[in-house]
């Protein structure tokens, strides 16, 4: 053991592309399995869910005009930079000492496929979600899927990395903006992934992360009127909790139960999941004049 | 306006010739039959064009709800388990006799809701019928609708609230993806409206559909909402005003009940100069006077480009002159009867509010009938975004018309709303109509057209205007787990 004193950091806020200390001035030290303060981590107030919301709010209309190609490149641009830093990612969700190397490993291998299964799911959607509709009339009709919005996540799995990663990924596919609430008691993994979205040509905003306690930051996602869908990995009292929030603006909420097998369930993958994260919009036009 | 643009000579009077029985009194139908509500309490249903009582229906209480609903959960069993190509073979049956009942189904249509009879005969009842047939169809088929569900299963009861707008529509988009997923239902229609869904009951009753599997409950508010809160429902549908949805939204938190729900409007319909005029006016008509305005997706707010104006306007006044307004029976009729007093007293709150705000009222000045709920089509000019007329919503034959100069702006002062239901563009130019569609935040967008509609087509809408959609392949999502 050397006498350098370790360079600890506070882990900061990741909103519109920029990591930023919370606004209310709060951090919670962070230990390790050993009992050990690694680092600080913030704790995000109702003000810095706002910003992040107003972020993701600017930055989501060209995340969804820009084509199912390009953010196809991106998301498979992410998944490069992960599988990069894997060792990183693997120490990352070791930290707290619940889990071993292995599935440590089983963690971040699964994360790096998830994003490229997403990666190729972006230039498709339109195709397996749409389709044109044969109406009793001379009219040429179809619908088609489109991002609902600013999507807010909350992972309350066991799977601080994977969880995140099948939360968020459907709503980026589709070209929704993202506000992600991590893991509570582990959201290194997380933080860690933050690091690596401007690496990857993410777009400012798109994906914004914010650490801090459920409890507080549930009903701060449910009650905001900017929100225009939830997807959640939660037990079923935080689920009442978001679900209430419907009444504020008719956002459109989804609950998974956080102890679903992140590795294998064929939900995660399915074109289902898109069904939360979409509006479908019918378009009518005349074909005959 | 000139005089000479008014109709210078008066149809004769042609009635709806075909005389439909009204029992005096309606229970409530409940396992296959019809009964008086334990409640033991009934209310009027009255003719909106004549204020004439035209029967006792039975008020429910939270006893008969929860017959109705044992009564679904019982059918449940055999219901969800019967094989899909004979539930469907129920659903063709019901579309048929429809079609066969359809006179009788408009006209009682008309005389309890007030609608014209053109539009109850000739859009609702064709899209009733369209709808049970459509979605007869799917029951065998579910499995190839929903992408990454393979092995779709029913919800169970289906609680279900209508509104008095499209009483016999609203009925069979619940009902028939519902039955066609394999659920049963318990439905309770709007308290003015209770009519053609109790006759809809009887049509059950002749197609043989197992009892329990439909159940129609009548009642207001209270009904409704010991429905939508009852325990043993496993999925709500509702169809109705913003405010109510959000009620329901909260009683239905962390129930894990399944929710869709179709509300409120206030949708845009926007005209380019290059439209073809007279067209787009026929649109502005059709939008905003269609079933005296009293449409979710009504298009109230009528954007034209800068250039015509005037000249929309003036077409367009021209052309509500020639609108009449008066008896529904009367198959000359385009603007029947508001549905009820208590809906009157709203549009006309909103009349003198945009009068108060400085916006400026125009309408035909015809004659009203001196018995029933009336109101003029009407037009405001000069509003502004800001103003309560242009972004409430009124569910009244009152259109706002409002002007932009460039693309950007109609399609920033289309989205300026909490609602999303529909719009409409007119333009002549394909590449315009499919951007302004594209940037449109609605669930349907009617290009050079407006209110469309097809059991082939989903519809349902963005942000406050409710989630889920109804008709089509994504309509049968909210009826699946």
């Amino acid at each position: 053991m050397s006498d350098r004193l370790e360079v600890t950091k506070t882990w900061k806020l990741f909103i519109g592309g920029a990591f930023l200390r919370t606004e209310s001035g709060r951090s919670v030290a962070y230990i390790d399995g050993s009992g050990k303060c690694v680092g600080h981590l913030c704790a995000a107030s109702r003000k810095d869910f706002r910003e992040a919301v107003e972020a993701a709010q600017s930055a989501q209309p060209t995340w969804a005009d820009s084509s199912g190609y390009l953010r196809s490149q991106i998301l498979y641009r992410l998944a490069e930079m992960v599988e990069g830093r894997r060792n990183d990612f693997v120490e990352a969700l070791r930290l707290k000492g619940n889990r071993g190397k292995g599935a440590a490993e089983r963690e971040v291998a699964a994360t790096i496929d998830r994003v490229v299964c997403f990666a190729g799911w972006c230039d498709k959607i339109d195709s397996v979600m749409g389709n044109r509709n044969a109406v009793a009339g001379p009219y040429y009709n179809f619908s088609v899927p489109e991002p609902v919005g600013v999507v807010a996540v909350v992972d309350g799995s066991d799977a601080p990395l994977l969880g995140l990663a099948s939360l968020i990924l459907p709503a980026l596919a589709v070209g929704c903006a993202v506000v992600a609430i991590p893991n509570e008691s582990e959201p290194i993994p997380a933080l860690l992934l933050a690091e690596v979205c401007p690496t990857a040509d993410i777009p400012k905003g798109v994906f914004n992360l914010l650490t801090g306690s459920h409890l507080e930051l549930l009903e701060v996602v449910a009650s905001h009127r900017e929100v225009d869908a939830v997807v959640a990995a939660v037990e079923i009292k935080a689920r009442a909790t978001l679900e209430a929030g419907r009444a504020e603006n008719m956002k459109r909420v989804k609950c998974i139960d956080p102890s679903i097998d992140f590795l294998g369930d064929p939900s995660l993958t399915s074109p289902a999941v898109f069904q939360s994260v979409i509006d479908i919009k019918t378009i009518w036009h005349p074909h005959s004049t | 306006m000139s005089d000479s643009a008014r109709v210078p000579w008066e149809y004769s009077p042609a009635p709806e010739s075909l005389k439909v029985s009204i029992e005096s009194e309606h229970g409530i139908f409940i396992d296959g039959d019809f009964a008086p509500a334990r409640s033991a309490r009934t209310f009027p249903t009255i003719n909106p064009a004549t204020e004439e009582t035209l029967s006792l229906i039975a008020d429910a209480g939270a006893e008969d709800v929860d017959r109705a609903v044992s009564a679904a959960r019982k059918a449940f069993k055999r219901w969800s388990r019967t094989a899909p190509l004979e539930r469907g073979k129920y659903l063709f049956r019901i579309a048929r006799r429809i079609q066969e009942r359809a006179r009788e189904l408009a006209v009682l249509e008309t005389i309890d809701c007030g609608k014209p009879i053109r539009e109850s005969r000739d859009t609702d009842l064709p899209l009733v019928s369209q709808h049970f047939f459509h979605h007869a169809g799917w029951c065998d088929k579910l499995r190839y609708a929903i992408p990454g569900n393979s092995d779709p299963a029913p919800l169970g009861v289906c609680a279900q609230v209508i509104p008095w707008n499209f009483p016999l529509l609203m009925a069979a988009w619940k009902i028939a993806p519902a039955l066609a997923c394999g659920n049963t239902v318990v439905l309770k229609p709007a308290e003015t409206t209770s009519l053609t869904a109790l006759r809809l009951a009887e049509i059950l009753r002749e197609v043989e559909l197992p009892p329990g599997v439909v159940n129609i409950i009548t009642g207001a508010g209270e009904t409704g909402r010991a429905l939508v809160e009852h325990g043993d429902v496993d999925k709500v549908a509702f169809t109705g005003s913003t405010s109510v949805g959000k009620r329901i939204a909260a009683a239905c938190a962390g129930t894990g009940k399944r929710l869709t729900l179709e509300l409120g409007g206030k949708s845009p319909n926007i005209i380019f100069a290059d439209a073809a005029i007279d067209q787009a006016v026929e649109g502005i008509v059709s939008g905003i006077f269609f079933n005296q305005g009293e449409v979710c997706c009504a298009g109230s707010r009528v954007l034209v480009e800068e250039s015509v104006l005037a000249e929309v306007i003036e077409k367009l006044k021209r052309r509500m002159h020639q609108l009449r307004l008066g008896d529904p029976l009367d198959k000359n009729t385009d603007v029947g009867a508001i549905n009820s007093a208590t809906q009157l007293q709203t549009i006309r709150q909103y009349l003198d509010i945009g009068t108060a705000e400085g916006c400026k009222r125009f309408d035909t000045n015809c004659e009203l009938p001196t018995r029933g709920f009336w109101c003029r089509p009407t037009l405001f000019t000069g509003v502004q975004p800001a103003a309560t007329i242009a972004r409430e919503e009124i569910f009244g034959p009152v259109a706002c018309v409002m002007s932009f100069r460039t693309t950007d702006e109609a399609i920033e002062r289309a989205n300026n709303s909490n609602y999303g239901l529909s719009a409409g563009v007119w333009t002549d130019k394909g590449a315009r109509a499919y951007e302004v569609a594209k940037r449109l935040k609605a669930g349907v967008v009617w290009c050079n057209t407006f209110n469309e509609f097809d059991a082939a087509s989903p519809f349902g809408g963005y942000k406050e205007s409710g989630f889920g959609r109804e008709g089509g392949r994504a309509g049968l999502a909210a009826y699946v787990r």
